[in-house]
């Protein structure tokens, strides 16, 4: 099956609905021939992953030590 | 730090229920799985640990006084995250109005194309190349640099796994918004840390090799 083909700017515009699984069938379709064509949205669709990847992580903001304790400590003395 | 299990529907009930009563423990008990969640929440406002430590304590003590105004069929974590954006954001507004530009903004959708700045690639994370510290340094400073608009967009999606429809609300944004801003915040993370992935921030030279089609 040919698809219609299309252009690194439209890519970018959905690479993040992309990512989430939420474009239509016809569309990722279109966007996964264009990614085996071009290496460079192919390198920001692989960044982007990796990005959700790491931020997901959490470790940018970890809870600082005893918060847990002083957030109970002022509900009990509410 | 060992969270437990978020509570069944029943269960938030029932901790709601006797929290209303005056029952301190029952409140903690509802409070305590989302506390990173209320945590991370303000810092993605505040950008500073100790601004979004007094955020998050400020916002769970305002959902106890206000609790009786809980909707029952509603999420008691996204209610909690709701309350401490709406907090941070109303400190922010205080202590910082004339540099505040992004919450006041009329609600248009004024975003226009974002190009990638350049098409390193990074087809791994080389997790082991990289000591822990120094990729939380990394993303903080990528975090710190996206405008407001975007990082709390990014946070609550990425982070708090929040659904694009939990997030509008949230936010007071349409879902259109969420997506557009998304995109751009993820964009614009990719830019901070791909080269650095590539050499700079994994290697400590301050030159990192980009790879450019123009």
């Amino acid at each position: 099956m040919s698809v219609i083909e299309i252009s690194c700017l439209e890519v970018w515009r959905e690479l993040s609905n992309y990512v989430d699984d939420d474009v239509a069938p016809e569309l990722r379709a279109r966007m996964e021939a264009h990614f085996k064509s071009c290496a460079h949205c192919k390198a920001v669709l692989d960044g982007t992953k990796n990005v959700v990847k790491l931020v997901a992580d959490g470790v940018a903001y970890e809870l600082p030590s005893g918060f847990s304790d002083r957030l109970y400590r002022k509900i009990k003395d509410k | 730090m060992g969270s437990p299990a978020a509570y069944s529907d029943a269960s938030q009930a029932e901790l709601v229920r006797r929290a209303c009563e005056g029952d301190k423990e029952a409140f903690y008990s509802l409070v305590r799985p989302c506390e990173r969640a209320v945590y991370v929440a303000a810092m993605s406002i505040m950008n500073n640990a100790a601004d979004a430590e007094e955020v998050a304590q400020e916002a769970v003590l305002k959902a106890l006084a206000h609790l009786a105004g809980f909707r029952a069929e509603a999420k008691f974590s996204t209610w909690l995250i709701q309350i401490t954006i709406n907090e941070a954001r109303s400190r922010l507004r205080k202590d910082r109005r004339h540099l505040y530009d992004s919450i006041d903004e009329p609600r248009t959708d004024e975003e226009g194309d974002y190009s990638p700045k350049d098409f390193a690639d990074w087809r791994e994370i080389p997790s082991e190349a990289l000591k822990r510290d120094e990729l939380r340094n990394a993303l903080k400073r990528a975090l710190d640099t996206l405008p407001l608009k975007y990082r709390e967009v990014l946070i609550l999606r990425d982070i708090q796994n929040l659904s694009i429809e939990e997030t509008a609300e949230i936010l007071g944004i349409s879902q259109g918004n969420v997506k557009t801003r998304l995109l751009r915040a993820r964009l614009q993370m990719r830019d901070a840390l791909a080269p650095g992935i590539d050499g700079s921030w994994s290697t400590g030279k301050p030159e990192y090799k980009k790879v450019r089609p123009w």
